[in-house]
């Protein structure tokens, strides 16, 4: 079994690093598949909204990670 | 067959710096084996382990036609960009100096050292050296497959541009290889990471957002938008963690 929980792991590295960039990540996808549709946006800015989301995603999670690698 | 070159290009583009990226990290390993426990066994390991990426490639590239592309590209543009970000996020604090920069030769030496301290084979047959060769030609070639594959299933013919960009790569990492008979430490792998995930980020975005019913304006061009935004936003990212590293040191120095 060994060898299937070495594989799983090798898997899941290949997506997450950051498991809180990857979870908001995900949440933001949702929300615009979800409920984006539902709020008075033209369908045209949804994709932008989507990634103006995930920039700032990004964003906040380096800025985190910087300051408290070197505040540690 | 009709292929659209705002994608066909930068997604061909994509699979090249991405699989050369992979392809130098597998290199270091398959030198360092080669050098220390000989070459036969060496290139078996690596022969074995890209017939096995090749074959990955020849029964999922096709799968992945029989399934709706709608699905398709929300599970694998999710799937891509959460693979992208991971790359671009790394690259960010490496440039920052956040996190320490890959170092080819310092990962050769080391693995050089290791080997020495095993036992050397008694017979032609060198299982350690095939294993290594093979361990780490499928693992840095999973990430390929995956870029190939993941590149290609947006949308139908992209699966030949993705294809040749990787095997470009890999040709060329091969060839380098042979000639200079050393890792290549001086391929700016660091800058085309950074590279790789700002493309990757934009294809997972584009992907997922077409899955999602989530459209883009201007459609097909959108994805050379996402590629420069995500290049602004990466740009500005590494700027404002250098800033936020200086802050951080200086408050600590009071």
């Amino acid at each position: 079994m060994q060898w299937l929980k070495t594989i799983l792991r090798e898997a899941f590295g290949l997506f997450v690093d950051d498991g809180w960039l990857a979870i908001a990540s995900i949440i933001w996808l949702a929300f615009v598949w979800q409920l984006l549709p539902r709020l008075p946006v033209p369908a045209g800015w949804r994709g932008v909204i989507l990634f103006l989301g995930l920039a700032t995603i990004l964003l906040a999670s380096v800025l985190h990670r910087a300051h408290r690698d070197r505040a540690s | 067959m009709l292929v659209y070159w705002p994608h066909a290009g930068p997604t061909a583009l994509a699979a090249f710096f991405a699989s050369l990226v992979e392809g130098v990290e597998a290199l270091t390993v398959v030198l360092a084996v080669g050098t220390v426990r000989g070459w036969r066994t060496t290139l078996l390991g690596t022969g074995a382990g890209i017939g096995v990426l090749l074959l990955a490639v020849a029964i999922l590239g096709p799968a992945l036609t029989w399934i709706s592309l709608d699905a398709v590209r929300a599970v694998v543009g999710t799937l891509l960009l959460l693979f992208g970000l991971r790359w671009l996020h790394k690259a960010i604090l490496r440039s920052a100096g956040v996190i320490a920069l890959h170092d080819e030769a310092a990962i050769y030496a080391r693995q050089q050292q290791a080997l020495r301290g095993m036992h050397a084979s008694a017979t032609r047959w060198d299982t350690v050296a095939f294993v290594l060769a093979f361990k780490s030609v499928v693992l840095e070639g999973t990430e390929v497959v995956f870029i190939v594959l993941a590149l290609a299933a947006g949308r139908r013919g992209l699966l030949w541009p993705a294809s040749l960009g990787a095997i470009a790569a890999l040709a060329a990492v091969a060839l380098a290889g042979i000639a200079v008979r050393r890792p290549l430490a001086r391929i700016p792998e660091n800058s085309l990471k950074f590279v790789v995930g700002v493309l990757l980020s934009a294809f997972g975005t584009y992907w997922a957002g077409e899955g999602l019913r989530a459209p883009w304006p201007g459609h097909d061009w959108a994805i050379l938008g996402l590629i420069a935004a995500y290049l602004a936003v990466a740009a500005v990212a590494a700027r404002l963690c250098r800033w936020r590293v200086a802050m951080t040191a200086q408050a600590a120095g009071r």
